[in-house]
């Protein structure tokens, strides 16, 4: 085409992006002058040791918070505050428990102004991709924490954004649970045109679900570093490569 | 009715008490029922059975203390023969107009000023100076502006039920998860939107608290009220049949006053389930 390229959907890049916070009185840099350009489609995973920034960083992403410097560029526009194009799923599913699954699920999509008809079919359409059809009209209060947390996926997936941030969404699951999740979000991930950013504290969740890692260092003089995991899907944690890219990122942590 | 409902209830159990396998049909469904009929109520009918017993068998003065029956039976005359109505009518118009004004003023205050840290913390000071002072300590003042009439009875009772309600909202909002607030910030939603799908709706059952308590409230300064400068109203009976020594009358006022109680309580538990059914645990 001899027009612009077409738009490309759901690509984030992040320049000298800093922030800090203040404690007694000072300064306390949290991050400090962050590059990085995240492509159309890719699942990047941020991982760190807490106090290294990365749900700060995630949230100056959703528009949560304000950066003290640099800027956000979502599809080469800089943008601040929300966005109908990200979506954002939180530890905790958040889910409004005098709402139904369903109504839940449709949410994001009646604040959005999508008239009734359509969000009810769209959400309806979502809350079967997780799977939870047969709870459509159950509350919150009656689901267990994974089923809560995949209406928490729902909710953000229906609102159909180009970018989906994630903050440590499978931190609160039990491990049994946890695993079973991983492997549906890398099947929803399959399905859906989206570009995922995960902060995650786990390092094996990082290396099953996403393309690139992010380790942002506590330290704000070191550098951030970037690790490709160029792993066929679904995943094998057994397989060499995994054990190879878990100790990699076990050794820079100081931990093997 | 419902006394007749009490009285009726209280032969069965004795009958059930002293000889339990009488009715083998019926008692099948009974047995199931019983018991947590009787965990309920048990109280309840053996604070009757007591009163009745001992005003029939001379334990206590029947005169102060008449029988249930006669009590029942007063209330019931009084009723039949139009007597009481007038009453009933007056006092539910004095804490009627008073309750809806306070849930009025104090629901949109509250909600305003739970979310609006400058005008609570601006008022919290006033109010909590005046939720300390008695109502019935200010009933004299309310009197003295505005009159021994209806009005100075309609102000104090909305006055003491406007804080319940008023701090059970502000309550509700401030206790909004503010997680579900970013959550909703997340997904475009505006002030109004927020307010409307997230704060309102967190905060009904919180209200509701405050609504019950008013509504007990409300009873209780009705007839404070009423004994001082009325000449209608239930709780101007209760002290004009004690001076005139009609015992059972004043008894009778007394249980009408307990069954308002209960059912403006009920009315406003009904009201609750149906607009929070999502925070019943059997919804």
């Amino acid at each position: 085409m001899s027009l612009a390229p077409a738009a490309i959907r759901g690509e984030v890049t992040i320049r000298h992006l800093s922030k800090s916070y203040t404690l007694d009185g000072r300064p306390l840099p949290v991050l400090d002058n962050i590059n990085l350009k995240i492509r159309s489609g890719e699942s990047l995973a941020i991982v760190g040791a807490s106090g290294s920034g990365k749900t700060t960083l995630l949230r100056i992403l959703a528009g949560l918070e304000d950066a003290d410097g640099g800027e956000v560029l979502i599809d080469g526009k800089a943008v601040s505050g929300v966005g109908a194009e990200r979506a954002v799923i939180f530890q905790e599913p958040r889910l409004l428990p005098w709402l139904t699954v369903l109504e839940n699920v449709a949410f994001g999509l009646d604040t959005r102004g999508v008239s009734r008809e359509e969000a009810k079919a769209r959400a309806r359409r979502y809350v079967q991709l997780v799977g939870l059809q047969s709870f459509e009209n159950a509350y919150p209060r009656q689901l267990s924490g994974g089923m809560a947390q995949r209406v928490g996926i729902a909710r953000a997936l229906a609102v159909q954004p180009e970018i989906l941030l994630l903050d440590e969404p499978l931190g609160a699951l039990d491990a049994m649970t946890k695993i079973g999740m991983q492997q549906e979000l890398t099947r929803i991930w399959r399905d859906e045109d989206v570009t995922t950013i995960l902060v995650t504290h786990d390092l094996e969740e990082a290396i099953y679900l996403a393309d690139r890692i992010l380790i942002l260092p506590r330290e704000k003089n070191a550098a951030p570093r970037l690790i490709e995991i160029d792993l066929p899907r679904p995943r094998d944690r057994s397989a060499p490569e995994f054990v190879r890219h878990r100790e990699e990122l076990l050794t820079l942590f100081g931990l093997h | 009715m419902s006394y007749e409902n009490v009285n009726s209830t209280l032969g069965a159990d004795f009958r059930l008490a002293s000889r339990p396998p009488a009715a083998p049909r019926v008692t099948a469904r009974l047995n199931a029922l019983l018991p947590s009929f009787l965990a309920r109520y048990g109280l309840v009918l053996a604070f009757l059975a007591l009163w009745q017993i001992s005003s029939t068998q001379g334990w206590v003065n029947p005169a102060v203390f008449p029988p249930l029956h006669i009590i029942v039976a007063a209330l019931w005359d009084s009723l039949a023969s139009g007597a009481l109505i007038d009453d009933i009518a007056i006092s539910l118009q004095r804490s009627g107009i008073a309750f809806a004004a306070a849930v009025a003023i104090g629901i949109p205050l509250g909600l305003v000023m739970g979310q609006a840290k400058i005008v609570e913390q601006a008022l919290d000071p006033l109010l909590q100076f005046f939720r300390q002072t008695s109502a019935l300590a200010l009933y004299p003042v309310f009197i003295l502006l505005l009159g021994l009439g209806e009005t100075s009875k309609v102000f104090v009772i909305f006055w003491a039920t406007l804080f319940p309600i008023l701090l059970a909202t502000i309550g509700g909002v401030k206790e909004v998860d503010g997680k579900l607030v970013e959550m909703a910030r997340t997904y475009g939603a505006g002030r109004l939107t927020i307010f409307r799908r997230v704060i309102l709706p967190a905060s009904v059952p919180a209200i509701f608290v405050g609504l019950r308590l008013s509504a007990t409230t409300a009873l209780l300064l009705l007839i404070a009220a009423e004994m001082i400068g009325a000449n209608k109203g239930i709780g101007f009976q209760v002290m004009n049949a004690q001076y005139n020594f009609q015992i059972p009358l004043m008894f009778a006022a007394i249980l009408l006053l307990a069954l308002l109680g209960l059912i403006a309580n009920a009315v406003l538990v009904l009201l609750q389930k149906k607009l929070c059914r999502w925070s019943q645990p059997n919804a």
